[in-house]
């Protein structure tokens, strides 16, 4: 099974006709997903790859029931398309866009925390995918297999390095979501474990962190309290200095609580499998189910 | 992006918060004059000469080779331009800066607003900043101002007073006015504080900043409230509708290969490792450079070439790695997905003709989209390139090449 993302969301693409937009969403319809429509201010009632066009996601969500939104749109208009898309009704909200305002960030954030019952995903993030069922986001369909673990992660290609180590490994993923790499992300790290843990078909997480700010500790109190599967925890960042934002914009140290060696010593407190070697995430994940049955 | 003192309080002047006022110079003529025509205007007795740098502990850092701090008091026009010519081409070292320093270029002439009178001067510290776990702005201000606020938040965490900003609505009248408070002040200093701590706020909003802080905020003889010091950091991110503000990015600040880097499109951060890396994606840039560690070596960057690692960004990349004389070898770690593991390994075969001679062994490692013909392009190439594909390989080839 899985969590937010499944074979029966009604997906939109918002930006739908821009250059990425059209690019993934093309390759989303690829994977199987259950793409609805899209939204692109000015070209309502148009058809792109084949799917209607509306003007705005309130339409969109008329028309198709849509309740799963995956945003393109450049970084000076995107905090309104988030906020559109929540005052629409939407419930799973996928932003991808990278280099958002951070005060805009905060508000849009705030907007959709005084809505019911939605849940934003990034910004700054390669998305979600259940395997086999829906891929909202960009990353590559084909390393991923249906199982059982599920992952979260503030990164991309270091998501998809976990993903591949977990396929190789004879395992596959229930679901997988890019939280961000962002200051300020619509959901945290330990909402993501929460959703996971919740999630009946799923044995096992992997918490990909990153220096910068506290999630991953927050994350890691939250599991040991109310932990009932195993966590396998990485930390990225642990040779970065101090002071220096390194490619997210949320990845800088600024005080002593922000660093990998501090979060990854929480986490072992926490009783997480802590792994100090990126290429070490499958087989410790593999170990650890095997100790738990 | 960080900005220089005297850049923060121009634009703080114009959101009506008072600043200490003063004029900048690059030469000690320069200061001379500026010291001159500060006085005309504002009819300071003495003057503060203050090296314009990036980082904080001027006062206490010295000018190399002299027993010149970088914030010094002159009695005089002349005695402003002595300071001047000490500063201005010296490197000032502080306890920010790392061992080698900062080169000093310019020299702001601030009037001295510490002189006596009616009330007691009174130092305190003030900064604005995101409450990352809040998601919200939050204004912090303590008594004690002018000093390190990490080492207060130690110390005396309860003397740090907090007020989170509602995104929705902004800074209200009770919140400045709980600060101004909280700061022991009345009368004309309240009203004063309560006025610069809403202008501070307006100019924090207004630019898209990431952070302020005003370090110290003086309370002066006459009871007006004024920002002394001003660190500003600017989030890059809006500066589409802060054109003006992108001007202020000053090069010299930073290091070389960095501007250069950051001139491709390139996300490179100088380290003193000695393994160079070309990675796509920060995450997974970061989680390689551990792995260098790991294996037995230091990383010598940080590099994320991003998603569309095309044959230019990759030799752009290798330049600049290889213009760092401390790498001994260079990994190379790509996680194709939209970008085809083939291609990045043309681009690889490529710059390695282009540039010619490359002394340090290089590892390959690609994985995910087309890495099977990228490892075959690599391999028929004839070049002096070590393969891997998964993460471990590549981590053991490190450990042979160190070894």
């Amino acid at each position: 099974m899985s969590v937010l993302v499944n074979k029966d969301s009604k997906v939109i693409v918002q930006g739908f006709t821009g250059k990425e937009g059209s690019f993934h969403a093309e390759q989303m319809i690829e994977y199987g997903t259950p793409v609805v429509g899209g939204v692109t201010p000015g070209k309502g009632g148009t058809k792109h790859l084949n799917l209607p066009v509306f003007d705005t996601v309130a339409q969109a969500v008329n028309e198709t029931g849509a309740d799963v939104s995956v945003i393109f749109v450049p970084p000076a208009f995107a905090a309104d398309a988030i906020m559109e898309a929540a005052d629409a009704g939407i419930k799973v909200i996928v932003a991808i866009t990278e280099g958002i305002p951070t005060q805009d960030m905060i508000k849009a954030k705030t907007f959709v925390q005084r809505q019911e019952n939605c849940r934003l995903i990034g910004p700054n993030c390669p998305g979600i995918i259940t395997p086999g069922e829906a891929k909202v986001g960009i990353m590559p369909g084909f390393i991923h297999k249906k199982g059982t673990i599920g992952i979260i992660s503030r990164s991309g290609t270091l998501t998809y390095e976990a993903v591949d180590q977990i396929t190789k490994a004879g395992l596959g993923q229930s679901t997988c979501i890019g939280i961000g790499g962002d200051p300020v992300i619509g959901t945290t790290t330990k909402e993501a474990v929460q959703l996971l843990m919740e999630d009946a078909h799923t044995e096992g997480i992997i918490m990909i962190g990153e220096i910068g700010g506290s999630m991953e500790s927050e994350a890691a109190q939250w599991i040991k309290e109310n932990g009932t599967k195993p966590v396998v925890g990485f930390i990225a960042g642990q040779t970065a200095p101090k002071g220096r934002r390194m490619g997210h914009a949320g990845a800088i140290i600024g005080g002593a609580e922000d660093t990998a060696e501090a979060k990854m010593k929480i986490m072992e407190e926490c009783g997480l499998h802590v792994v100090q070697s990126p290429a070490e995430i499958g087989q410790t994940m593999k170990k650890a189910l095997e100790a738990a049955k | 992006m960080n900005i220089h003192e005297y850049q923060a309080k121009e634009i703080l002047e114009t959101y009506g918060v008072n600043t200490q006022k003063g004029r900048i110079a690059h030469t000690p003529d320069e200061a001379f004059e500026a010291a001159r025509q500060l006085k005309a205007e504002t009819n300071t007795p003495i003057f503060v000469v203050k090296a314009q740098i990036h980082a904080g502990g001027r006062g206490k850092g010295k000018i190399v080779g002299t027993d010149y701090n970088g914030v010094m008091l002159a009695k005089s026009e002349e005695a402003a331009k002595e300071k001047a010519a000490q500063m201005l081409g010296g490197t000032l070292v502080t306890h920010q800066t790392g061992e080698e320093g900062k080169k000093v270029n310019i020299v702001f002439v601030a009037e001295d607003a510490y002189k006596p009178g009616e009330a007691q001067l009174e130092e305190f510290y003030m900064s604005i900043l995101l409450d990352r776990a809040k998601s919200c702005n939050v204004i912090m201000v303590c008594q004690e101002g002018g000093v390190d606020i990490e080492e207060v938040a130690e110390r005396a965490p309860e003397k740090i007073i907090k007020e989170w900003i509602d995104p929705a609505v902004g800074l209200q009248g009770y919140q400045a006015r709980k600060l101004a408070f909280a700061l022991g002040l009345e009368g004309k200093a309240f009203k004063e504080m309560v006025k610069f701590i809403h202008s501070l706020y307006n100019a924090y909003v207004g630019i898209d900043a990431a952070l302020f802080e005003i370090n110290p905020v003086l309370k002066t003889s006459d009871n007006e409230i004024i920002a002394v010091d001003a660190k500003v950091d600017l989030d890059a991110n809006a500066f589409y509708r802060h054109k003006e503000l992108a001007a202020l990015r000053d090069e010299a600040e930073e290091d070389p290969l960095e501007v250069e880097a950051s001139k491709s499109g390139l996300n490179y951060v100088k380290l003193d490792g000695n393994v160079g890396c070309m990675v796509n994606g920060a995450g997974l840039a970061m989680a390689t450079m551990d792995m260098i560690k790991l294996s037995g070596g230091e990383p010598a960057n940080f590099l994320d070439v991003g998603g569309g690692a095309s044959a230019e960004t990759v030799e752009q990349g290798f330049r600049i790695i290889l213009k760092d004389p401390n790498v001994k070898a260079i990994l190379i770690n790509i996680f194709g997905g939209i970008v085809r593991c083939d291609r990045v390994a043309n681009g690889v075969v490529e710059a390695y003709k282009n540039i010619g001679k490359i002394d340090v062994p290089i590892i390959v490692r690609l994985q995910g989209t087309n890495a099977e013909e990228g490892a075959e392009i690599i391999k028929n190439s004839g070049l002096n390139v070590i393969s891997a594909t998964i993460l471990k390989d590549a981590a053991e080839r490190i450990k042979e090449v160190m070894a």
